[in-house]
């Protein structure tokens, strides 16, 4: 069975490894939210601003064109189509409703491209909570357009500028705050990561992906169970709420794909389960892409979402039982097939996603499986790099 | 016997313990830095092993861990520079860092190490009571390691009693809602919090850390407690220093005259 153990492990992957100071707000939390979650105002609350304010459920969309290239019944789950642009939402939804039932004022949160902030500043703005978003100080400057979103939606976005002023440091920085603010804040972690109860939180919140594909497939296809499901994975949140359902239907195939950037051998990738070895990082003991001496390497990707040195606890243990099939995909490779989505499907997708897109040619499939691949967000954000890239 | 339960078995006030990252500003800086802090009359040494990620640090501590990693200081150097440390030190010595950098080097070469170089006591801030009585403690036992956990404000009583059951070097008061970072002030608030832990009664001895800069805030601190720390103040002093040893001297004496 693949479920979180009463200490936040997964196996071996990982537990709350957390400064003292933020043990109250931590215990507040893992003390509070299943029960929070389980009562039926919550899960109404939940239910009906998925469906009148994200657009849920999204649909399962069969890719003929695609199916027909690759020799297989191709389904995308279409998480792009979700309000601000990706499946992100789906947890900042819960969380925000976590917030103000357990009496929060304020709102903190990290982001990496800003889709998190987004959805963040987003759902911030719905609830009228006040909100703040640490983004690294170079990726502040990497993402204009999405620094923009948050402060129109009305956060204020902070920049982290210690380290290498990305993802890592923003998260880093977010942590630091809820230290100082430990009483009347809400750090809503955008990822499956972080100290228990924050990735079981997650994985549940982005669980409604696979319950969805479940309910979609049985009037479909007769089945509920697809034979293999594709997903990209940064710290991993897409592909645990696609996963979710499936996690211990053993005949199910998970294949989660991370981003090799340069290549896994080149110094700049974000290969985590390639390159990375058991560590703790931001709370939790997990995969993570390190020097022996056990200092954090800077990761690379195109794709900002992906540009993160470890993965999810949960994601780690996949790995280590051999429950999951992990590839890796290189940037060029990705953005390729981002143009190949776009002209078969009509769809754009983000990078992250495109990566998930080529896993199609990295793992073997019969011609009557049906693969469901995760889209889990849309290529808005990402024009910059297209055109920085230019190979359409 | 520790010679951090010796020190406190003398000395109940006042106590002054002193923070600083291992290889900052230089190097080589490390054991010159120990030596100017005892002759100067610190109490105790606390060595910052630098760390990527130190996410209980302000900007001041960040910055001085990104120095001394760049200058390459890393685990086993930090070693090499303390294995004849007590030809010279007396005072206890306590290794300060999260427990990434520790668990790669190997938990228990690094409890074996530590006890064969004479190191006292270990404060990792990023590993919790359970993880430590689970996985640690009969580790950092074997080797005569106290280990020294933190308490804030937030803590509640049932916490602070079952970490001072589980402590045996000190406990760590940290003085308010915050991450490191030097403070001129001393509020309200944070006295009646040292007042209410005072009045508990604790087996260990209390050092109040995280905000003190200063002979007052010092003073103010002691008062309520055993001593305590000073952390981001004092890197300010190394970083700005053309001299070491005269500065560390004038600064450590600045707080205890």
């Amino acid at each position: 069975m693949i479920r979180v153990d009463e200490k936040g492990f997964y196996g071996k992957f990982g537990g709350a490894y957390i400064p003292e100071m933020l043990h109250p707000n931590i215990e507040e939390l893992r003390d509070n939210y299943e029960q929070i979650v389980a009562i039926p105002e919550f899960q109404e609350e939940f239910n009906a601003l998925l469906q009148d304010f994200v657009g849920r459920p999204t649909p399962l969309y069969l890719a003929s064109r695609l199916s027909e290239k690759y020799g297989a019944k191709i389904y995308l789950k279409r998480e792009d189509l979700c309000h601000t642009g990706a499946h992100k939402v789906n947890n900042t939804i819960g969380q925000i409703i976590l917030a103000k039932k357990l009496g929060k004022k304020r709102i903190i949160a990290e982001t990496g491209a800003g889709q998190h902030g987004v959805a963040t500043a987003t759902v911030c703005a719905l609830m009228g909570m006040e909100c703040t978003i640490y983004m690294g100080a170079l990726d502040i400057q990497r993402q204009r357009p999405n620094v923009e979103r948050m402060r129109i939606l009305g956060a204020k976005v902070v920049p982290a500028t210690s380290g290498s002023q990305t993802l890592k440091d923003a998260t880093n920085e977010a942590m630091r705050q809820w230290i100082n603010n430990p009483v009347d804040t809400h750090y809503i972690i955008g990822s499956v990561v972080g100290p228990h109860p924050y990735p079981e939180m997650v994985a549940r919140f982005q669980s409604v992906i696979s319950k969805e594909i479940k309910a979609q497939l049985l009037e479909k296809e007769g089945t509920e169970n697809p034979d293999i499901v594709i997903a990209c994975v940064g710290g991993g949140s897409n592909a645990a709420g696609a996963f979710y359902h499936y996690y211990n239907v053993p005949q199910v195939r998970l294949v989660a794909v991370e981003a090799a950037g340069l290549g896994i051998s080149s110094g700049k990738s974000a290969a985590t389960t390639a390159l990375g070895t058991p560590g703790i990082l931001h709370g939790s003991k997990t995969l993570l892409m390190q020097t022996e001496d056990g200092q954090v390497v800077e990761p690379h990707s195109i794709s900002a979402g992906l540009d993160y040195p470890g993965i999810g606890p949960v994601h780690a243990h996949l790995f280590d039982i051999g429950r999951g099939e992990f590839v890796a995909v290189e940037d060029e490779d990705a953005m390729k097939a981002g143009v190949e989505l776009s002209r078969t499907e009509g769809i754009i997708p983000a990078i992250e996603t495109a990566h998930a897109i080529h896993a199609l040619n990295m793992i073997e499939f019969r011609p009557d499986d049906i693969i469901v691949i995760n889209l889990s967000g849309r290529g808005d954000k990402d024009l910059d790099t297209y055109i920085k890239w230019g190979g359409y | 016997m520790n010679r951090l339960h010796r020190l406190f078995e003398q000395k109940q006030e006042r106590v002054l313990s002193i923070y600083f990252t291992a290889g900052f500003p230089q190097l080589v800086d490390t054991l010159p830095v120990m030596q100017a802090l005892e002759s100067a009359g610190a109490d105790i040494i606390e060595i910052g092993m630098p760390y990527s990620d130190p996410i209980a640090d302000g900007p001041t501590i960040q910055d001085s861990n990104m120095v001394a990693l760049d200058n390459g200081m890393n685990m086993k150097k930090l070693f090499e520079q303390l294995q004849e440390m007590r030809q010279s030190i007396s005072i206890p010595v306590v290794l300060m860092g999260y427990l990434n950098p520790i668990i790669q080097y190997g938990i228990e070469a690094f409890c074996k190490k530590c006890q064969e170089i004479g190191v006292d006591g270990l404060i990792v801030p990023d590993l919790p009571m359970q993880q430590y009585l689970d996985e640690y403690k009969g580790l950092f036992e074997n080797y005569g390691l106290s280990n020294t956990f933190l308490i804030s404000p937030q803590t509640s009583e049932n916490r602070i009693r079952e970490i001072d059951e589980h402590s045996n070097g000190f406990i760590y008061m940290v003085s308010s809602h915050s991450i490191t970072g030097a403070k001129s002030e001393i509020s309200e608030e944070q006295i009646a919090y040292f007042k209410r832990v005072e009045a508990m009664n604790l087996r260990n001895a209390r050092l109040i850390g995280f905000g003190i800069s200063d002979k007052k805030t010092f003073i103010t601190a002691s008062t309520y407690s055993n001593g305590a720390i000073i952390g981001s103040a004092f890197i300010k002093v190394l970083k700005d220093s053309k001299d070491l040893s005269k500065d560390i001297h004038t600064y450590i004496q600045s707080i205890i005259s």
